[in-house]
């Protein structure tokens, strides 16, 4: 998938449906493995609907296919803006051999994308905050001019590795994004009991850097922030914590049941603030689309989600040997 | 080829669900991904996407059936397409691959409830047109949240219209995740993909050091005759009858029961015998309750009927006493055929006052089965065997003399509870059924 | 040829592979102007600037947290922690991230770094400056452990270490920092290879396997043993993942009796690997039941001077050890 290298603050109409369409595109791929795992086709699928347009604000504000990312489960539709595509991903829901993020020894939605400059990351929250620093620290190091993005959850911001990281980055002035999607549950904590602060933008101040909170509902309103933290961090002016406020529209993960912890009346008020639906709806407003080819995508999602799964599907298995390999560099087997 | 659609384990413990609702019908079109039905369980409601696009050739189960999970519910094919008969029984455990050969059986008559084609008549909606089904199918509807304007309540088309312009249209089945799980995050993955050797293809079976888990149905029978040796003290009395009259009964009468579209088998006239011991001695058809005895008014006759690997099921002849030979025989064929077909309706099976069960068909000369309970007796079959019996007859002088003769003969014991019947009566019943073949005609 | 100490060997594999390839910078705290706090990186922050020598936060979890990070952009950053009792913290980077990376990532992303830290007691440290952590990390697929005892392997090590693309451990026997002297040659590479235990004293009698500093006390009982008329063969395994087990078994094959010393607690240290394996493999070729000389099994080395030598291992006990092994 070409990547578009632009970098004006304000976007094309090209790129901007190109927006719309990328949501659109992890959502029905979403919905589809929340089906697979009703099916007892898969045994976890962890969603990020209702994150959509804040992970593509976000990707799309950035140079993709340059600039590097370290990612969390929810970043699907980041992930997709990156250029991994659907087939990818289904291989990946399904444990097959060919998936690209472990060759199926993680988990789904355990991210890494060589090509893309995303890197590999765990289960264990917040791990990857250092190792952005850490990946800031060498881009500054060698003058290379990039920017590393990392995200995670509000929940992530109580490790002290997030602290850490941040600090490190801070100290440093280092090119890095702190990209963090409050969703106001971890699991089924909410964020009165995560933080003292009001908003997790507020722990900026206390570590030594610029802090920002944005309606991670509205693309380009993410778009516009991103970028804004891409040129402090071009600038040698350092990180930025940008906090985008999402809804979590399911429930943790696939056997999650968050009857437990959240009223069908605060779901009933989520769903009335879809992302995906509120971008259409701009979108066809302000004359960018019409219904018609706004149905046109839809089938193409569709059409796009089927494929996708047959592919996956059909595809092997790893075999037994696959497990063995590679626990050293000298073990790898590339081709 | 057609897809089967099964009953899903919905979280770690459920082992059962029932389905409360279909979606769609037998001849109703629907796609893959669809949903199909709606089940509940004691953790979770949700529905099952149908997992093909096609025909809904079957349904197997009714709407407020329980049954287990891993059971066929429906089958998806194409439109015209014979439905398969259920060829795996009832512990068949989700697969990725859910399509597999049907054993060679003509397909039979569907349920008559269900048999239209699509569009057809649903119970409450009232007639649905063609187009109100597609529209339906294309906005993912709920019809029965649709008022019908139509005559006598029918759902139009412009009601359909309506109601999506009112957006009706954006308020139809639930998400998957909006029906949340069992809420552990984590379960066995035996759970989601059965045992490990099942879903990656190899059998498993009875590979030595490996321990097998039972099936919902052999844990079934397990229990069941458990709990019938804890109950009932067990005593088994046996007898042997001379079938000479009933083989020659048999031979006369067969062709034409035949003609008749009924084949008359050795358990008819079992059964029979049964039938009239049972109304000799009533005991015999009683079961001990907390109160007391408690004697049954009708003869509900079971005829046990072997599913080979997977156990046994014992289907039902309500009123057995007021069937003639011919209605037992017809009786006997349809039980036994559909329940080797795993087509019994839940009634069939249950109710029952006493049992009858043929160990003989596999060559067992005598056995002494377990009570079916909270029956009080049940009778045992051996396989009737040509056997040299010293007959008595006179001489032409008027002695009495005794001389060898070839008879078909057979073994029948009587299990019965000796809280309520002591040997002398169990013999008098016993006593009754030999008479009873011994003297046919 | 120069007799240097064993710190100063370790000082001069950074030195050197600092000049010799630009990824490579050491994190650590004070590591810089203070030139750490055993002075393992003296005079390296003036020779190559704070950017390649750099001082860290008080925060051991991100020395190697932001190590991982600089690894997977390609550079070889050497981390000190500043005594493997504070290593802790970063155990869940070490251990579910940089041995983790390469398996996880199916080669996509590697994690070529060095994470060094000074353990072991007998420095008067107390519970917090005495502990020996090599058990931990050994038993994780995916790091490699190695343990130098002499100048010559410490520099030889460390600078394999740095070359070697995968996330390597190196703990140094603090104590024998200045204690231990050995000849390093001055004008050729020391490399030693990862994975290769070495004899260093032949015998007949009974095989002593050992690392660190209770190698060297090995040394010195198996002399005393020689006066005693027993040879010991000594074997300083160097390497403690990947295990040079060849040469394990190849020793006991030899001398029929095994030995294994390590200062760690007896429960689960690592020398409880090398018993077993000996037990398993070298069955055939024991004379004697596998015996294992340890730490005792306390929370940690006390402080108090008679109480840190009832825990630590030394000449004379090691020695009534083999005399023992040698007379069964």
């Amino acid at each position: 998938m070409a990547v578009t290298q632009e970098t004006q603050s304000v976007l094309s109409k090209e790129s901007t449906l190109e927006m719309y369409w990328t949501m659109l595109l992890a959502r029905r791929l979403d919905e589809r493995a929340w089906v697979l795992h009703r099916q007892g086709k898969i045994a976890f699928h962890i969603s990020g609907i209702g994150h959509e347009a804040a992970q593509v604000g976000a990707a799309f504000a950035l140079r993709r296919g340059s600039d590097w990312f370290v990612p969390y489960y929810r970043d699907l539709a980041l992930m997709l803006a990156l250029g991994m595509t659907p087939t990818e991903f289904m291989l990946g829901l399904l444990g097959k051999k060919d998936e690209p993020n472990s060759g199926a020894r993680q988990m789904p939605s355990h991210w890494s994308l060589r090509r893309a400059n995303v890197v590999s990351h765990s289960s264990p929250v917040s791990t990857q905050t250092t190792h952005a620093a850490g990946i800031g620290l060498a881009m500054k190091l060698k003058g290379d001019g990039g920017v590393v993005l990392t995200s995670v959850g509000e929940g992530g911001t109580s490790q002290g590795e997030w602290y850490e990281g941040v600090n490190w980055a801070a100290i440093h002035k280092l090119p890095v994004i702190f990209f963090v999607e409050n969703n106001s549950y971890a699991i089924s904590v909410r964020q009165d009991l995560q933080m003292g602060v009001g908003s997790v933008a507020d722990k900026a101040k206390g570590l030594g850097l610029v802090g920002v909170s944005v309606d991670g509902l509205d693309v380009q309103e993410v778009y516009r922030v991103v970028r804004e933290a891409a040129n402090r961090a071009h600038s040698g002016e350092g990180p930025t914590l940008v906090e985008a406020r999402v809804n979590r529209m399911t429930p943790h993960s696939s056997d999650d049941d968050d009857r437990t912890y959240r009223s069908k009346e605060e779901l009933e008020v989520m769903k009335r603030d879809d992302p995906l639906t509120h971008f259409k709806d701009r979108l066809i407003k302000d004359g960018l689309m019409d219904q018609d080819q706004a149905d046109a995508m839809d089938e193409r999602a569709k059409k796009a989600v089927n494929e996708a799964t047959k592919q996956a599907e059909e595809a092997p298995y790893p075999s037994d040997e696959e497990a063995t390999y590679p626990v050293y560099v000298e073990d790898v087997r590339h081709g | 080829m057609a897809t089967k659609v099964i009953m899903p384990q919905l979280g770690e413990s459920v082992v059962e669900g029932t389905v409360t609702r279909w979606l769609k019908q037998p001849g109703d079109d629907v796609q893959e991904f669809e949903p199909l039905v709606e089940i509940n369980t004691d953790k979770v409601d949700t529905e099952v996407p149908s997992p093909a696009s096609g025909v809904v050739l079957k349904v197997y189960v009714k709407e407020g059936e329980t049954v287990e999970a891993g059971r066929l519910l429906a089958v998806i094919g194409k439109a015209g397409e014979a439905a398969p008969e259920a060829p795996d029984g009832a512990t068949q455990k989700v697969k990725a691959d859910s399509t597999q050969p049907a054993k060679a059986k003509p397909a039979q008559a569907e349920p008559a409830q269900s048999s239209s084609a699509q569009p057809g008549r649903s119970k409450d909606l009232g007639f649905i047109s063609p187009v109100v089904a597609r529209m339906a199918s294309e906005h993912q509807l709920d019809l029965s949240l649709i008022e019908g304007t139509g005559r006598g309540g029918r759902i139009t088309k412009k009601d359909v219209q309506a109601y999506i312009e009112k957006g009706g249209a954006a308020a139809p089945a639930v998400a998957p995740w909006e029906e949340p799980a069992s809420g552990e995050l984590f379960r066995p993955s035996e759970e989601v993909f059965g045992p490990a050797s099942g879903w990656r293809g190899d059998g498993g079976k009875g590979t030595p050091g490996e321990i097998e888990p039972l099936g919902p149905v052999r844990k079934a029978i397990a229990d069941h005759m458990l709990r019938s040796k804890h109950t009932s003290p067990h005593v088994t009395t046996v007898m042997e009858a001379d079938l000479s009259r009933v083989v020659a009964h048999r031979q006369a009468h067969k062709a034409e029961f035949e003609r008749e579209g009924v084949r008359l088998t050795f358990s008819a006239y079992f059964a029979a015998a049964a039938v009239q011991a049972l109304k000799a001695v009533p005991i015999a058809n009683a079961s001990l309750t907390e109160g007391g005895i408690q004697y049954h008014g009708q003869v509900n006759l079971g005829m046990a009927v072997s599913l080979g690997e997977d156990g046994l099921i014992v289907p039902v002849i309500k009123n057995a006493d007021q069937l003639s030979l011919r209605g037992l025989a017809s009786a006997l064929e349809d039980l036994a055929g559909r329940a080797r077909a795993r087509q019994l309706q839940p009634d069939e099976v249950q109710g029952g006052t006493f049992t009858i069960t043929n160990h003989g068909v596999s060559g067992s000369l005598f056995a002494t089965p377990i009570i079916n309970q909270p029956q009080s007796g049940i009778l045992g079959v051996g396989a009737i065997q040509k056997r040299v019996v010293v007959v008595e007859s006179q001489t032409p002088g008027g002695d009495r003399t005794d001389g060898i003769a070839i008879r078909p003969m057979v073994y029948l014991t009587l299990t019965f509870d000796h809280r309520i019947m002591d040997g002398a009566i169990g013999d008098a019943f016993l006593g009754h059924v030999v008479k009873t073949l011994e003297t046919w005609g | 040829m120069a007799e240097i100490t064993l710190i100063e060997g370790l000082r001069q594999a950074m030195d050197e592979e600092l000049a010799r390839d630009d990824n490579v910078f050491i994190v650590g705290e004070d590591v810089g102007p203070r030139g750490g706090v055993f002075r393992a990186t003296m005079g390296l922050f003036e020779k190559y600037g704070a950017e390649r020598v750099m001082d860290s936060p008080l925060a051991e979890l991100s020395i190697v947290g932001v190590g991982i990070g600089a690894a997977l952009y390609g550079m070889r950053p050497i981390c000190e922690i500043q005594f493997a009792d504070f290593i802790h913290p970063a155990f869940n980077q070490i251990v579910s991230e940089a041995a983790k990376m390469c398996y996880r990532s199916n080669g996509d992303w590697t994690v070529p770094m060095v994470i060094r830290a000074p353990y072991g007691g007998g420095i008067g440290g107390g519970l917090y400056h005495s502990q020996s952590v090599e058990s931990f990390f050994a038993h994780v697929p995916g790091l490699k452990v190695v343990i130098p005892s002499t100048p010559y392997d410490a520099k030889g090590l460390l600078k394999s270490a740095v070359r070697d693309p995968n996330p390597v451990m190196v703990f140094e026997p603090k104590k024998g920092y200045r204690l231990i002297k050995g000849d390093v040659p001055e004008d050729e590479e020391v490399l030693v290879p990862l994975g290769k235990a070495k004899v260093t004293r032949k015998g007949t009698d009974l095989s002593v396997f050992a690392y660190g500093m209770m190698h060297h006390y090995c040394l010195e009982a198996a002399e005393t043993l020689a006066e005693e008329g027993v040879q010991v063969e000594v074997v300083d395994l160097r390497t403690l993942l990947p295990l040079d087990k060849a040469a394990v078994l190849e020793s006991v094959r030899k001398t029929g009796k095994a030995l294994v010393v390590y200062e760690d607690n007896l429960t689960c240290g690592y020398g409880a690997e090398i018993a077993a394996i000996v037990a398993d493999e070298g069955f055939a070729f024991l004379d004697a039941p596998v015996k294992r000389l340890a730490g005792p099994d306390v929370p940690a080395m006390p402080y108090s001077h008679p109480l840190q030598d009832w825990f630590m291992l030394n000449p004379e006990k090691i020695a009534a050890a083999m005399r023992d092994l040698a007379a069964y």
